[in-house]
């Protein structure tokens, strides 16, 4: 994985709340068993149907960073989501709160996920549609996003950050502890079922 | 120190606990299915990992599976090669896999309890938002992402960030033709589809315990629609008698050990919850959706809300932004939405009792001209016990299509879906915008209401009838 330290880049307002993950990309893209090319299904209905939609605006193309309403991310576990995202070139999302199951994939595969108070995400929609080439920082070592005049603060526990600034890899991480996984094992009631 | 049944299920499968670190939680059973998957066994593949403990890992061909003429090859390319890298990948990982045809396959979360796999304390996890489904149980069941299968697969154990606890407690008895999917469409109207997000949900109170298990788990299936972890209730009797005897239940006094135990699971007495929420059954009638995403909600009595009406502006953006994708007027009775097609099936409402509530509806009665009704068993075995009872003989007398076991029309992955423009009553979890098809419109319902929303060709209950 990739080590993400600090990302500087322009940003794509999506004021929408509740963009479930059948919005970020729809079923019918989640057929392939590949890992890449998810891009093209980013958005896809939107996309298509919508010429208002902000990505088919050409002052919003290579954004980098997104910004969206509220509950962004819920509903289907799918973590193409995520990587339909990152293979468009998003290296971060911030919103004012996600669905826990997007936010735990995202953390896990690199594109930072970062909570931050509605009233700030509408600063940053309103200074970003104002200028669509303003610069968004989204600092992990200081835990910070900076833009357009806002200094911003965000949580995120010491052990994410570690990891992501690392670019570790969470089942190496877990392997180091297979002596634990061992013992546990042998202290597992006796009458828990087996699938064969 | 009196403690939730979520906390004690939690600290049982604790592998490893060290400071600034997340707890290191034991999988005791891993459900995998063709979508979430493929990438995850490529992953072990190049690392050169091999799956930790097959035995504790079941998969089975549900998302993309057609419901028709399934003994041919599937015709869409894609799809076939998904569920044929799921085949080779379980042949070469040593997984059981229930593929189509098998008397034993069907949607994953009707599979794992119908086998008796799903028991009470146990963790359960699988690349699928919906295995929330398992928590009926007891058990502590997560959707997770494709990274954290194949973390699974790799080591049966998860790194998992603290939750936090609610209490949705439902009062009192259902009234008649009121089901379990109208508590849950009522509980995420009322908390919203992010009011459980960092929680795991108990459903407690005395219409939860009044609850057949297969009710039970319609209420946990949706508990993400509600944003929780997981949704949990606690085991009892009715649990008991649901798990005996099933394949894979313990036996003898190896059961009986199981009980004791599974008994002491319930919330102590006096324990805190983060956050509650209180209903009364009594009060509740049959639900429906009218938007597009599942908190948008209301009794069928009533009517398409106003935006307007909307004190919050980001509410208001979105009632305003789904009526336009439903194509609905505020103020329009729901009992006037006229539907297209009539999905009854999934892991929210596609078990046996589920097919049984709506045949009784329609028994003797015709599907309305104009209106397609699809029934889609949960399982084989679903299927199995529904011809038995003459349940399949009912549908097709009615004008139904009743086909086999899958996803089917809950997502738009497989042949099943909504035309552009299309509108369905469905007992599915889900009225995104397209889930069911490009361009298709949603309303979620209960099995009942999808039945006389058949005969009818509008929304509606079967007091209507």
């Amino acid at each position: 994985m990739e080590k993400f330290t600090v990302h500087s880049g322009s940003a794509v307002p999506l004021r929408y709340s509740n963009v479930d993950t059948d919005q970020i990309i729809p079923a019918v893209y989640l057929k392939r068993v590949a890992r890449t090319g998810f891009e093209d299904g980013l958005f896809a209905a939107w996309r298509a149907n919508d010429p208002e939609f902000v990505l088919n605006k050409p002052e919003f193309a290579g954004g980098s960073v997104l910004i969206a309403g509220t509950d962004f991310g819920t509903g289907s576990s799918r973590e193409h989501a995520v990587w339909a995202l990152q293979d468009y070139g998003f290296k971060a999302v911030l919103a004012p709160r996600f669905g826990d199951i997007f936010r735990g994939n995202a953390l896990k595969g690199g594109l930072l996920a970062v909570v931050l108070p509605y009233e700030v995400i509408e600063r940053l929609w309103e200074a970003v549609e104002a200028d669509p080439a303003t610069e968004v920082t989204v600092d992990l070592q200081e835990r910070e996003v900076r833009a357009a005049g806002v200094v911003q603060p965000f949580e995120l526990d010491d052990y994410t950050r570690w990891r992501l600034m690392e670019g570790l890899d969470d089942i190496a991480l877990t392997l180091r502890h297979t002596d634990d996984i061992d013992a546990f094992e042998k202290r597992r009631h006796t009458w828990l079922p087996v699938t064969q | 120190m009196a403690r939730t049944m979520a906390e004690k299920v939690w600290e049982e499968h604790v592998v490893r606990r060290a400071d600034g670190e997340p707890d290191l939680l034991y999988i005791d059973l891993h459900l995998v299915h063709e979508v979430t998957s493929p990438q995850a066994f490529e992953g072990l593949r190049l690392a050169g990992r091999r799956v930790r403990r097959p035995d504790l890992t079941i998969a089975t061909e549900d998302h993309n599976v057609p419901t028709e003429n399934i003994l041919g090859p599937i015709a869409d390319k894609v799809s076939r090669t998904q569920i044929e890298t799921l085949r080779k990948n379980a042949s070469d990982f040593g997984v059981r896999l229930f593929p189509m045809g098998d008397l034993d396959q069907g949607i994953v979360h009707v599979v794992g309890p119908q086998l008796g796999l799903t028991q009470p304390g146990m963790t359960v996890v699988c690349g699928d938002s919906h295995t929330s489904t398992h928590g009926a149980f007891g058990a502590l069941a997560f959707g997770i992402g494709t990274s954290q299968v194949e973390h699974v697969l790799a080591t049966q154990t998860l790194p998992m960030a603290p939750f936090k606890t609610m209490a949705v407690t439902v009062d009192g008895s259902l009234p008649p033709g009121v089901t379990a999917k109208d508590i849950i469409l009522a509980v995420i109207a009322e908390i919203g589809t992010g009011g459980g997000q960092g929680h795991v949900i108990e459903y407690r109170g005395q219409a939860i315990r009044e609850l057949s298990m297969e009710a039970r788990m319609t209420i946990c299936n949706m508990s993400i629609e509600a944003g929780a972890r997981a949704g949990m209730i606690a085991p009892d009797e009715t649990t008991f008698d649901y798990v005996k005897g099933r394949p894979h239940a313990p036996e003898g006094a190896e059961w009986d050990a199981a009980v004791e135990h599974w008994k002491s699971l319930r919330t102590d007495e006096g324990a805190v919850f983060d956050k509650e929420v209180v209903l009364d059954a009594d009060r509740l009638s049959p639900f429906v959706t009218w938007g597009t995403n599942p908190g948008q909600g209301a009794p069928l009595d009533s009517a398409v809300p106003d935006p307007a009406d909307f004190d919050d502006p980001a509410e208001r953006a979105a009632a305003e932004k789904a009526l336009a994708y439903m194509d609905l007027a505020a103020g329009t009775p729901l009992r006037d939405v006229r539907v297209d097609t009539v999905f009854l099936g999934s892991c929210t409402n596609g078990r046996i009792e589920d097919l049984r509530a709506a045949a009784e509806i329609i028994k003797g009665r015709k599907v309305a001209d104009g209106v397609r009704m699809l029934v889609v068993p949960g399982s084989m075995r679903v299927k199995e016990q529904a011809n038995a009872e003459g349940l399949g003989e009912v549908f097709t007398a009615a004008g139904a299509e009743w086909r086999e076991a899958g996803c089917s029309m809950c997502l738009g992955m497989n042949p099943d879906q909504l035309q552009p423009g299309e509108r369905s009553a469905s007992t599915s979890n889900r009225n995104f915008e397209g889930r069911q098809g490009k361009g298709g419109r949603t309303h979620l319902v209960s099995p009942l209401v999808a039945a006389a929303t058949a005969v009818r060709g509008t929304l509606s209950s079967p007091a209507d009838l």
